[in-house]
């Protein structure tokens, strides 16, 4: 074996891509060069088992300013304003180094918002762990929330929602995905593109170390082993201060104008942040490394090439401007470097001291990553697993109900939160804990709502309908603030991508996310796919993670919340008739200790009407309590708003109280208001009837009762108790 | 308005200022001249990323000795949050802000108690009034040594304490482990204060309370006439 093929297998890479890059070159690649496609071609940079399936997802709708392919998804609110978002998994990073892990998920999320122009205003975080009776476990989850919180709460952007979840699948393998959300005037949106001839790179940011070598190819692009945490040194570090730094001075950049485009760097760095925007522009570059502000000596172009320290960015900046840009810099107190300069012909030239050390055309990098279709096989054990009906066992329902108020996942996480600036900016109207975020934009009769869901048990027995619902999940979820569902980003967390069971899994996902996009008529406008989401060889469930933004225009003044229910108001459900769906529920992991049988479908008709419904109903603030039906259904949803609410609720003939049939709402409504509710349910054509009351101090269901006290101290201490 | 690098309540700090009539100019930590402005706020945030120890940077930005000039003749000063860990930090309050009792970031509304109105921060409000206002820091435990403490309660330098909704001071009602519940400070003068707490992020019932405005009034009050 030569030194060459020995060099890109550490790399990551395959022969044959090896080979691929010998016949772009017509000749053996250089230590750099090959340095640069490794960062390029990874799984992370250039989803090459992923790309043939994501074509799938829609797209398009009026309102979309940038589609999927940016740093960020971009649409219209209207009167000249716009939102900038996107999602964004930091998984193996946290199993190695969970604060800096997740610290730096953060760091990078903000980055793609704010390279679009945009100033950052909320992120959501998304984070499963195994279970937290195991003290790894528990020191992960401790220092993950630890960095979000250490980054979040510095760089001055709060963390306005989420979801924490547990399950065993995850013990080797958490997840970690951030989404941001910005917003700007349309006259402001940067894209990430090098313009003309003779524009100037400028580097603008931290220096650039050793820090994060190969974090995109060796971490983020190959599954994990014992020797994972050895690769911890392959961890980026997360410095919140200069990120803030960087975000003002950016801000001020396009408020006056002064760059052409701007490409934040993060996996695959310098080698990234020039081929890209040069390739877009359809021109190439020459690119100076000596210039480049080094925090350490003597780093080898292809070192500086693949670093992915982090809080940097690249501006490309017309010549008569880079004074101006420079001084920006010096007043934000953050280093700039002119590293380089746009060429037309298309080729990226690298020197070291006057040396050409690269020199490539810079659309190879990203345009001809390879593209693998691989093979796809519906997993022989779904046939055992879906034969296996759900047992219910609902012998003692009161019983049942705390064990689940106890469950982590379903539990307060006022623990996680609480940790988390959530407040900052004052436009958080409804804020976490609750179904959806809604954010107001002051100076504007607007607000956005966003949420992010997921649910690996239902998708593992049914990736398809499980992705669907969770859709229409997180469409209620913004409904219920009063908005209008507009677009959606997802995260899609799956285990090895060469093993076909994983990829059918990844189809049928893709497929469920994009039917009922269409049937809602929102786009997907952004995304990120984390595969290799595997330890010593047993696959996470497939866990596609969705991110979807509304808005309300104008926004209500009192929209619904989960506290709003008083003693003497009525309870309702709305939605379809239960089919008592326990497969992959709460009920069925936590009491009955199993995960079988199959999920039932969603039903589109349904789906729409009932979101329609919801947002009218919250938008005209007919229902004080309006909150969707998910984990642990009627029964869990029901002590949720009793606890928050501190008032007792009874319901005659509950059904089933632990089904986890969608599209379902329960709404707290005054008697004066509940033939208007009513009559908007029988004209959005969505079925409605009463099924209780609010009043005295127990949560009664059916012959069952637990007493509220008892109910909200096992459900506000169950995360306490288990950190300490 | 005092912005450092790293500072991120500046905006919300002006908007409620201008809530209850308050102008106010954002002031870069390089400038050296604030002879034209009535009175100071330093608003929270992390200047300086809070490195070494919060406020440890600050008190050297060019800015602080004309904040000193200011306060010594007179002029209101108030510290917010990391402000205040910057006003310790500088000597202008007594005390030191250390990490939490718990070693965990807090974000969450808290019920204070006010103590004395004998500062630029509580003169509009009246003692004993219970007021909800978020909390949000990490090096939010105040401490110093007990005889000065307890001088200090003597000469109502501690305007505001943690409490319970009705106002009791108790140990379960303390949040952060700060000495003797104590959420907000003022020096001897009652010119410069700081508190712990958010007054900015509690002026609409929208967004959960509007007790803070007391607070911000009480400081709109103290301008008046103030410029130094």
């Amino acid at each position: 074996m030569s030194e060459g093929t020995a060099l890109h297998r550490a790399l990551g890479m395959t022969d044959d891509e090896f080979e691929a890059v010998c016949r772009i070159l017509d000749r053996r690649p250089r230590d750099a060069e090959l340095a640069m496609y490794s960062v390029m071609w990874s799984e992370h940079c250039s989803y090459k088992s992923s790309r043939t399936h994501l074509k799938r997802f829609p797209t398009e709708a009026p309102w979309v300013v940038v589609g999927p392919g940016e740093n960020a998804g971009v649409i219209d609110l209207g009167d000249g304003w716009l939102a900038a978002f996107r999602i964004e998994s930091h998984n193996h990073p946290s199993f190695v180094e969970p604060y800096q892990g997740a610290a730096t998920g953060v760091g990078g999320i903000l980055r793609d918002v704010f390279t679009m122009g945009a100033r950052p205003i909320a992120v959501w975080d998304q984070i499963r762990f195994g279970s937290l009776d195991d003290p790894h476990n528990r020191y992960l989850f401790a220092g993950v929330v630890a960095g979000i919180g250490g980054y979040g709460n510095a760089v001055g952007v709060p963390t306005v929602g989420g979801e924490v979840a547990f399950e065993d699948c995850y013990a080797g393998n958490p997840l970690v995905n951030v989404m941001a959300l910005g917003i700007l005037r349309q006259e402001q949106l940067v894209l990430a593109e090098s313009g003309d001839e003779e524009t100037e790179a400028v580097l603008l940011g931290a220096a650039t170390g050793r820090d994060g070598i190969g974090g995109a190819s060796v971490l983020a692009s190959a599954s994990f082993d014992d020797e994972s945490v050895a690769k911890r040194p392959s961890v980026q570090v997360g410095d919140p201060f200069e990120e803030k730094k960087l975000i003002e001075a950016c801000l001020e950049l396009y408020e006056r104008g002064l760059v052409v485009g701007i490409q934040d760097l993060g996996a695959g760095g310098l080698s990234c942040a020039t081929s890209e925007p040069a390739a877009k522009a359809g021109m190439g570059m020459e690119v100076d490394l000596q210039k480049v502000h080094v925090r350490e000596p003597d780093m080898t172009p292809a070192e500086l090439l693949m670093s992915e320290s982090q809080e940097r960015m690249m501006a490309f900046v017309a010549p008569r401007d880079v004074g101006r840009v420079l001084a920006v810099a010096a007043k934000w107190e953050i280093e700039a470097s002119r590293i380089g300069t746009v060429r037309r012909g298309g080729t990226l030239r690298v020197f070291e001291a006057g040396e050409l050390v690269a020199e490539v055309p810079a659309a190879s990098l990203s345009e001809d990553a390879p593209m693998y279709h691989r093979p796809l096989r519906r997993p022989d054990w779904l046939d055992d697993l879906w034969a296996d009906r759900p047992i219910a066992d609902e012998a003692d329902v009161a019983r049942a109900l705390l064990k689940m108020l106890d469950d982590p996942s379903l539990a307060d996480p006022a623990w996680v939160y609480e940790q988390y600036d959530h407040m900052l900016f004052l436009n958080t109207l409804i804020g976490p804990g609750h179904d959806g975020t809604l954010l107001r934009i002051k100076g504007t009769s607007k607000a956005l709502a966003g949420t992010t869901d997921g649910n690996g048990r239902r998708c593992y027995l049914d990736p398809r309908r499980g992705a669907a619902r969770l859709v229409y999940e997180a469409a209620l979820n913004v409904a219920v603030t009063g908005a209008q569902p507009m677009a959606v980003v997802d995260n899609l967390n799956f285990g090895n991508p060469e093993k076909p069971e994983v990829m059918w899994q990844f189809a049928e996902t893709v497929e469920g996310i994009s039917a009922a996009c269409e049937n809602l008529g929102i786009p997907v406008v952004g995304g990120n796919v984390s595969f290799y989401n595997e330890t010593d060889g047993i696959d996470i469930h497939p866990t596609p993670i969705v991110g979807l933004i509304g808005m309300a225009d104008p926004c209500p003044e009192r929209p619904p919340r989960l506290d709003g229910a008083a003693s003497g108001m009525e309870l309702w459900l709305l939605g379809p008739d239960v089919s008592e769906d326990l497969a992959g529920s709460a009920y069925q992991k936590i009491v009955g200790e199993t995960i079988a049988g199959r999920p039932s479908e969603p039903d589109p008709e349904m789906a729409a009407r009932v979101t329609g419904l919801a947002t009218r109903l919250a938008a005209d603030e007919i229902t004080p309590v309006l909150h969707d039906l998910s984990e642990g259904g009627l029964a869990v949803a029901l002590a949720k708003v009793s606890i928050v609410s501190r008032v007792g609720v009874t319901v005659d003939r509950p059904g089933h109280v632990f089904a986890e049939d969608p599209h379902r709402l329960i709404a707290a409504v005054g008697a004066e208001r509940s033939d208007r509710m009513v009559a908007m349910a029988d004209e959005a054509g969505v079925p409605v009837r009463r099924i209780g009351g609010f009043g005295g101090d127990q949560i009664r269901l059916g012959p069952a009762a637990v007493s509220l006290e008892e109910a909200s101290r096992v459900w506000r201490t169950a995360l306490p108790r288990r950190m300490g | 308005m005092v912005v450092f690098p790293g500072t991120n309540c500046e905006h919300d700090a002006v908007y409620a200022l201008a809530s209850v009539g308050v102008e106010t100019e954002l002031v870069w930590h390089r400038a050296t001249d604030l002879s034209e402005f009535a009175g100071v706020v330093l608003p929270g945030g992390f200047a300086h990323g809070d490195y070494l120890r919060t406020g440890a940077i600050a008190r050297f930005s060019p800015i602080m000795s004309e904040v000193e000039r200011l306060a010594r003749a007179g002029a209101p000063v108030l510290g917010i949050c990391n402000g205040f860990q910057v006003l310790c930090e500088t000597g202008l309050l007594p005390g030191v802000l250390l990490q939490n009792a718990g070693l965990r970031f807090i974000c969450r509304p808290v019920h204070v108690r006010v103590t004395s109105t004998d500062s630029i921060l509580t003169r509009a409000a009246r003692v004993g009034q219970v007021l909800e206002i978020p909390l949000n820091s990490y090096e939010g435990n105040y401490t110093s040594d007990q005889a000065s403490f307890a001088g200090m309660e003597n000469s109502g330098q501690v305007v505001l304490k943690y409490s319970d909704p009705n106002g009791e001071v108790t140990e379960l009602a303390n949040p952060n482990g700060s000495l003797g519940n104590a959420a907000g400070i003022a020096n001897g003068e009652g010119n410069v204060a700081g508190l712990m707490p958010h007054p900015e992020r509690a002026i609409e019932k929208v967004l959960g309370s509007s007790d803070g405005r007391v607070l911000l009034e009480s400081f709109a009050m103290s301008l008046s006439g103030a410029r130094v």
